[in-house]
């Protein structure tokens, strides 16, 4: 007996991966010719007929209806009719000669494919699976055919390059790195929307991006707008009359539920607050020198396109200090005290989601630059919200930097598992005493807040002196 | 004004005459009266109910002082083959959109409703005449001796052409809409040339096809320009089957295309498409016209695309099927069968052989594609340039590499992927 064929369902539109069968127009044991319409099937574009691409009798509808299943899955096994009619002489045989194309089909599509009808509707979206990246190396090595092909095309790549001298190539490659430092940091967007922004008066690097790369879009621009309106008229009428009086559900009280990021910060705040004994300390700096410092790696060749601030510094001082008094960048467990030989520098950042802290890992292997790059990316994927969870956890000391709204100083609440936060105040031009004459210098205020059970007030004491050592001298980094 | 232009608007027969036509529109407020002062626009020449018929939607002959002789010279065996080739290229079309149902090509352009149009144009060309088709031209191709099978291979994807176009004088199909419009106008002036240079060189014309979505493309007017400046001898054949895509009509334009032909300086015809033996009477008067020296002509075939756009395509998401049942009483095969039956020219014996001959083309049609195998995309690597070039090569690599990174990699080497096992 001949095996039955076997009609794959394929790709009526142009780049469609799957269909619905929504009615079959045949049922197992008609017999359909070339071209007879057996079942109607639904794609993302359109309802569509599919004719017979074989006569024969029907052994097997593969695919219930209403069932979608993907571009290449056998949907209905037809048999050649040829057999039959003679074998329809002889009753007993006939019987076994319809069944045994149904069976043999069955059997097929089991070796094939698991039967369909069970299971969830598959999603909308599909991709063809890849191979796990483990895999790919030996997959790749082991075909003959593809081997050749990269092979070849690497002279080709590499020739074009090697008409130029090497230095060349280095240097453009510098250059290159630079643009795209300088790009990485730029916030993407597409001019209309550019100007749109500038027009309305927004910062676009204060937009929540969801782009497909990243970039700002319309839409993104119009909900800032229309968010930052509501916020300024609502304003206006914050304050609302009332509205009468013993109503049990005051409509004057406004109820937010409290979930996501919100209830997180809430539970580590409060955690954090009731288990660690805090004690804040703060001292004022003269924190010109770093003023002065951050203004020559602007314009320095080696920091070009890189945004510097003075959290850079503040930063590296953290991580300076830390080295020298390492019970601040640990954890209380209760029954022990874990010191951390590394420094994952947590840097608290407001974003459209909510608080979020995520850290730099490995901060004390990063050069000045290294750490300018690490915040600079770490601040634009917390502003577009795209924080991963693993940047979150694992930190070990945080800094937050309340300077930038233009607060001199607060005692921060420490992160939990942590036992050290130090809070970055605004840097301003005050009257300071220099050898006994009042001149203007940038001043900050520095505050620190400590984990009592960890870090006593001596041990807290250096360690915010030495931070505030380097922030009045950068130059001690070097030591 | 041309003389075929007058013609086609005087044929209206029962249709109302010009100014009546004009007139709704030049009511608008704020728009000068047309005709009303000297050097104010007419709005237009040709109304939209107005079009050449020879042979109406019940089969009955029309006369036509300009256009009636051209078929009135023609044999009954001539009037049998216009239904035939019509025939034949409906039952291809019903094949081939199965063999897409089937996944045995990537797409389709499905032609019916517009059989007349094409059977009636091709047929009205000499073998000296050059074609310059879209990608929906399948009758024309029959009318020019092309295998139809070979019309696959490109929508199969396992070639970029299929044909070779110096054999029967009917171009590739250009998938890139009204490019092909430039083509043949630069083909045209060539002919001129070349009679310029020898003039024993045989007169020949070019037809361009085209169509409503793509008379808004800048191509055609660039196309129009020059033909016209240079007296080329080309025909602009403008399919408008009212829909591009799913744009109807009256939004490309709000006034017949025809009345466009008015603003190159050159004679412009109206015909109902959908009528085979007016659009063979119009299209032999613009190829003599184009011939003999007296430079371009636009032909306008009012009809219909019954299905799809593309076999991508679902035309119930725009438009309503009141509208296609409307057409489907215009149809150009049922009205010729209606008159051939009539007259005597044609019995049933007839009929059942174009059926019988039309399978036979359909299972040949089959079996060449299934023939074909699958498409190799590294033959489109080696084919962009003459020689091979490091970053095709690169290109290549990169392909085969993301290619080989998908787990059913194997089963995927054919861009056709489903289908008959």
């Amino acid at each position: 007996m001949t095996a039955p064929n076997l009609f794959k369902l394929p790709d009526v539109g142009e780049g469609l991966l799957e269909a619905e069968i929504v009615s079959w127009k045949v049922k197992e044991g008609d017999t359909v010719a070339v071209n007879d319409v057996i079942v109607e099937i639904e794609t993302a574009k359109s309802l569509v007929e599919l004719p017979s691409p074989y006569a024969g009798v029907v052994a097997q509808l593969m695919v219930a209806e209403g069932e979608t299943v993907d571009v290449g899955t056998p949907i209905i096994a037809i048999g050649p009719n040829a057999a039959q009619g003679p074998a329809a002489a002889e009753p007993a045989p006939d019987t076994r000669a319809a069944e045994t194309p149904a069976t043999s089909a069955v059997e097929e599509v089991e070796a094939l494919k698991p039967l369909v009808g069970s299971g969830p509707k598959a999603d909308a979206v599909k991709r063809r699976p890849r191979l796990a990246a483990a895999s790919a190396g030996p997959a790749q090595a082991a075909s003959p055919a593809a081997a050749p092909a990269p092979a070849a095309a690497a002279p080709a790549a590499a020739k074009a390059p090697g008409q130029e001298p090497a230095s060349s190539i280095i240097s453009k490659a510098a250059a290159t790195a630079n643009r795209m430092v300088a790009r990485a940091n730029r916030v993407l967007a597409k001019p209309p929307v550019r100007k749109a922004a500038k027009d309305l008066g927004i910062n676009l690097s204060e937009v929540l991006a969801t782009g497909l790369r990243g970039e700002v879009t319309k839409k993104d621009l119009l909900s800032y707008q229309d968010q930052r309106a509501a916020e300024q008229t609502a304003a206006g009428s914050f304050w609302t009359p009332a509205a009468g009086r013993g109503a049990a559900e005051d409509p004057r009280i406004e109820r937010i539920k409290v979930k996501g990021v919100r209830k997180a910060t809430a539970k580590a705040m409060v955690e954090s607050a009731f288990t660690a004994p805090h004690v804040s300390i703060f001292v004022d700096v003269d924190a010109s020198r770093t003023m002065e410092f951050v203004k020559r790696l602007k314009v320095s060749r080696d920091f070009e396109g890189i945004k510097v601030s003075p959290l850079l510094i503040l930063a590296k001082a953290v991580i300076w200090a830390a080295a020298r008094n390492p019970s601040v960048n640990a954890t209380w467990t209760g029954d022990e005290i874990l010191i951390k030989h590394f420094m994952n520098l947590g840097i608290a950042a407001a974003t459209p989601r909510g608080l979020m802290v995520p850290n730099i890992k490995d901060a004390q292997d990063l050069s000045l630059k290294e750490l300018a790059v690490a915040l600079n990316e770490l601040a634009t994927t917390a502003r577009a919200g795209k924080t991963a969870p693993a940047d979150m956890q694992g930190g070990t000391l945080t800094v937050t930097n309340i300077g930038a709204l233009g607060i001199d100083t607060g005692t921060p609440i420490i992160n939990p598992g942590e036992v050290a936060i130090v809070a970055f105040g605004t840097i301003k031009q005050k009257p300071w005493v220099v050898d006994g004459e009042v001149v203007p210098r940038w001043v900050t205020t520095l505050g620190g807040s400590f984990d009592h059970r960890v870090v006593d007030g001596d041990l807290s004491a250096r360690f915010m002196a030495d931070v505030a050592a380097i922030m009045e001298e950068p130059a001690l980094l070097l030591d | 004004m041309g003389k075929a232009q007058h013609a086609a608007s005087g044929t209206a027969g029962d249709a109302s005459p010009i100014q009546e036509a004009a007139a709704p529109d030049a009511q608008a407020p704020g728009r000068p009266q047309a005709g009303g002062s000297s050097g104010v626009l007419q709005q237009r020449a040709v109304g939209p109910d107005e079009a050449v018929q020879l042979l109406d939607e019940h089969g009955t002959l029309r006369h036509e002082d300009t256009f009636s002789p051209y078929i009135e010279a023609l044999d009954p065996e001539v009037l049998r083959s216009f239904y035939r080739d019509m025939a034949t290229v409906r039952r291809f079309d019903t094949e081939a959109t199965a063999l897409q149902r089937q996944g045995e090509l990537a797409l389709w352009v499905p032609v019916v409703g517009q059989e007349a149009a094409q059977i009636g144009s091709g047929r009205a060309m000499k073998p000296a005449d050059y074609a310059f088709p879209t990608y929906r031209e399948h009758g024309v191709a029959l009318t020019r001796g092309l295998d139809l099978a070979d019309l696959l291979k490109l929508f199969r994807g396992v070639s970029n052409g299929g044909w070779d176009p110096r054999e029967t004088n009917f171009h590739l199909y250009t998938l890139v809409l009204a490019a092909q419009t430039l083509h043949a106008v630069g083909y045209a002036m060539g002919i001129s040339r070349d009679i310029a240079t020898d003039p024993e060189t045989e007169p020949a014309a070019v037809v361009a096809y085209f169509g409503d979505g793509s008379s808004s493309e800048g191509d055609v007017h660039e196309s129009m320009v020059f033909a016209a400046s240079y007296d080329a001898p080309v025909v602009f054949f403008c399919q408008n089957n009212n829909w591009a895509i799913s744009v109807p009509f009256e939004v490309q334009s709000k006034v017949p295309l025809v009345n466009r032909a008015g603003g190159y300086g050159i004679p412009g015809i109206r015909v109902d498409g959908n009528d085979v033996l007016a659009v063979y009477a119009v299209t032999q008067w613009a190829l003599e016209h184009a011939r003999n020296g007296h430079g371009p002509v636009l032909i306008e075939a009012s009809t219909y695309r019954i299905g799809a756009h593309t076999t991508a395509d679902d035309p119930t998401k725009y438009r309503m099927s009141e509208e296609e049942e409307l057409w489907k009483t215009r149809d150009p095969l049922q009205r010729l069968e209606t008159y051939l039956r009539a007259s005597g020219l044609a019995d049933d014996e007839f009929f059942e052989q174009v059926k019988g001959d039309g399978d036979e083309l359909a299972g040949h049609v089959r079996r060449a594609t299934l023939a074909l195998g699958g498409a190799d995309i590294r033959q489109k690597f080696a084919t962009v340039y003459a020689e091979a070039h490091p970053l095709v090569a690169e290109e290549l690599a990169w392909f085969e590499n993301y290619e080989a990174s998908f787990a059913d990699a194997d089963t995927n080497n054919s861009q056709i992927q489903g289908g008959a096992a």
